[in-house]
């Protein structure tokens, strides 16, 4: 079986990932796509794993999943904090922290 | 030299020469209003007691036989460190003894005399311990054995000096001409430093004894070097040329300061200086011409100066400056000279103390104006004064008989022994001496009242008049010293046997020509202030311009020193704002303005953010494949 159609599957996500990061303003659609572009590496880890035969690929896709977790976690609760105090979940209006 | 004596009998008790009077000192600078009723009473017993002591040791150094007569006294160790140790020790030898009634006896008369002279002052008790304190300083240096203790006497008397000089210090002139003295000082005092420091270094020693012994085995260079050093010391304490300039202006001190400390004592401490380290000047003849250059230089100069004047009391200065440059001259020359120079130092202490003294009782009574052209016609208004300042007049000009007659012609016949030029040199002073001392008497004394409005002259109090009369009767008989060459062979055991000096000029032939020039001198004077007197002073000549700027000696010092060391110190300053903080400054802007730019990219857009990391990641990517593709 050949790996192409999955790597070029995951560059696909990867890259739908990466462009909804940079045009998109909505804070919980940039997080969605930021889930997407995680997934579309664990697709490549996982394809990886299987070419070479070996379970390094998918133990990384476990870290990767966890880490997504709690990433989650965290970021859904800033966004909820964020939201209550400026009733808008645009990221662009949310750029006080700057010089 | 000698062999050095213990001090036992009456000189086991030398110290108190100088604690008498530093004690008394602390009383009173320390005592405060607590002892201002009675200060200036202990101020003038103390130096009384000093002379008492002092006579009486002077009367036992008389008794001993001539090889018996120098007797040293070691205090205390005074600093001990290591390989360096320093005693403090006195040495009262011949040269000592004289010096020692000197100050405590022209002293003692002056504080009585400022009992009278200060009685209205409000800080008498100050003025009397700083008087104090100086004749304390005075007594340590010339009773120092070694030249660290002699140093510290020589600092304690320019401080006293100081203090004095600017002791009207509400006066802007009294406190500049405070601070001139004691800076021009430090000139001198640098020399006296580096002296010192080359006899610790090459000699390991610095006591009279241990430098005499070591000095005639040194080698040409230090024996030069030290001359010169210690002879930059004495120019600069005595007013000679080229550190003359603070004398005239100390003036601004009270009269009996300028009476005490600069005519008849602490200025002499130069001459004292070279003539102490005779056994060094015997060494070297570039050191010892030096001296005989220096006080002939400032003999001219101080005379010149004096002639052109209308301050009495800057006009006694010049004439200070200038009897110094005599006693210079005798002292440079040699064995031949020590002794006259002694002999002129005593001899001018009382008659320029007396002088000065006398110009003090005359400008209390005029209220306290110093410019002669305001006098005139003072000789029946005090008869004392006049009579008194008479006789030091007589006797600075060298009247037959008088004290200065002797001195003046035993220096100036040693001069001709010497060198001509030289002689002739100190014959042309005399001459420009008698001249502005006839001006200052006629001025003053004589001629028709030029009195300003509502002075009314009137003559001093008896405790102002009696040291007057002593001091005068000093000036008329000082020349007894001279009987018997008595202070010659006194003196000979400390400074040298006088070199049998071939008779080029007989001593008569001398005298006579001293006492045309002096008449000359004198008539001159009489031909041009005899008659009348301008109340303004007139433009006069450029010589006389340049006399009363004081031969541009204040011009030099500015245009020499002091207006490069402002520029230099200017140009520092201007470098250190410039230069210095500049490049800190501007390293410190440079960090700070591109910081200040590097910010912008802050701009909390999470977006452009993530593009940053993107392209980043990119070129990260593409820069991997690139390197692989080749």
């Amino acid at each position: 079986m050949s790996a192409t159609p999955f790597l070029t599957l995951s560059a696909l996500l990867f890259t739908i990932g990466a462009f909804g990061v940079l045009v998109r303003r909505n804070a919980i659609v940039v997080f969605m796509c930021v889930e997407l572009m995680l997934n579309a590496t664990n697709l490549a880890f996982v394809t990886f794993a299987r070419v070479h035969g070996n379970l390094d690929g998918q133990i990384a896709a476990f870290f990767v999943m966890v880490v997504a977790a709690a990433e989650v976690v965290v970021g859904l609760a800033i966004i909820t904090a964020i939201f209550r105090t400026r009733r808008s979940a645009s990221i662009d209006d949310a750029s006080l922290l700057k010089y | 030299m000698n062999e050095l004596l213990p001090a036992d009998g009456a000189f086991s008790l030398l110290w108190l020469l100088i604690a008498i009077p530093l004690a008394s000192a602390t009383i009173l600078l320390v005592g405060g209003r607590l002892v201002d009723k009675w200060a200036h009473v202990l101020g003038t017993l103390a130096p009384l007691a000093s002379f008492a002591l002092g006579v009486v040791c002077f009367a036992r150094l008389l008794d001993r036989p001539v090889e018996e007569r120098s007797i040293g006294q070691t205090l205390y160790s005074w600093v001990d460190v290591g390989s360096f140790s320093a005693d403090m020790g006195l040495l009262y030898d011949q040269l000592s003894a004289v010096f020692v009634l000197l100050i405590t006896g022209v002293g003692s008369l002056i504080h009585i005399y400022s009992i009278g002279y200060m009685a209205h002052d409000e800080k008498r008790r100050r003025f009397f311990g700083f008087l104090n304190l100086f004749i304390a300083a005075m007594l340590l240096l010339v009773l120092a054995d070694n030249y660290l203790a002699l140093f510290l006497g020589w600092e304690g008397v320019g401080l006293a000096s100081y203090l004095l000089i600017g002791f009207w210090q509400h006066k802007n002139s009294a406190a500049v001409a405070a601070k001139k003295a004691f800076i021009v000082n430090r000139v001198g005092d640098l020399g006296m430093a580096l002296a010192i420091m080359v006899m610790f270094a090459t000699f390991n020693s610095f006591t009279f004894r241990g430098v005499a012994a070591g000095v005639e085995g040194a080698s040409d260079t230090v024996q030069t070097v030290l001359g010169l050093l210690l002879l930059l010391a004495a120019c600069g304490k005595s007013a000679q040329v080229p550190l003359q300039s603070w004398l005239l202006d100390a003036m601004e001190g009270p009269t009996p300061v300028s009476a005490l400390i600069h005519a008849a004592t602490m200025v002499t401490a130069g001459v004292y200086l070279v003539v102490r380290s005779s056994f060094i000047y015997e060494t070297t003849a570039v050191a010892s011409t030096a001296v005989v250059i220096v006080g002939l230089v400032t003999l001219l100069v101080g005379a010149i100066i004096g002639c052109a004047k209308d301050d009495i009391k800057k006009v006694l200065a010049g004439s200070t400056m200038s009897q110094i440059g005599y006693m210079m001259l005798a002292a440079g020359i040699g064995p031949a000279g020590y002794a006259f120079a002694i002999f002129h130092l005593l001899t001018h202490g009382f008659f320029k103390a007396n002088m000065f003294l006398g110009a003090g009782s005359v400008m209390h009574a005029v209220d306290d104006d110093v410019n002669m052209r305001h006098y005139g016609g003072l000789r029946s208004i005090m008869p004392v004064t006049f009579l008194t300042f008479a006789m030091g007049y007589l006797a600075i000009i060298g009247f037959p008989g008088f004290a200065g007659f002797w001195s003046k012609d035993k220096i100036i016949e040693a001069a001709f022994a010497d060198n001509a030029v030289v002689g002739l040199g100190a014959m042309l002073g005399a001459g420009i001496t008698a001249f502005y001392m006839t001006r200052l008497m006629l001025m003053t004394f004589f001629g028709e009242r030029r009195w300003s409005d509502g002075v009314h002259p009137h003559e001093s109090p008896r405790v102002m008049t009696i040291p007057l009369m002593v001091l005068a009767a000093g000036s008329v008989v000082g020349g007894v010293l001279l009987l018997n060459d008595w202070i010659v062979d006194w003196l000979e055991p400390v400074v040298g046997a006088e070199a049998a000096h071939e008779e080029g000029v007989q001593p008569w032939v001398l005298t006579l020509a001293v006492l045309v020039v002096v008449a000359a001198g004198a008539g001159l004077a009489w031909f041009l202030f005899g008659k009348r007197v301008p109340r303004a002073a007139p433009a006069g000549s450029p010589v006389t311009r340049a006399a009363r700027a004081d031969l541009y000696g204040d011009a030099l010092n500015e245009g020499v020193f002091m207006r490069p060391g402002q520029y230099l110190t200017r140009s520092l300053v201007y470098f250190d704002n410039r230069g210095v903080d500049g490049a800190v400054n501007g390293i410190a802007a440079l960090v700070g303005g591109t910081s200040g730019r590097l910010r912008r990219f802050q701009t909390g857009f999470v977006r452009s953010y993530a593009l940053a990391m993107l392209g980043g990641a990119l070129l990260l990517v593409l820069t991997m494949l690139a390197v692989n593709l080749t």
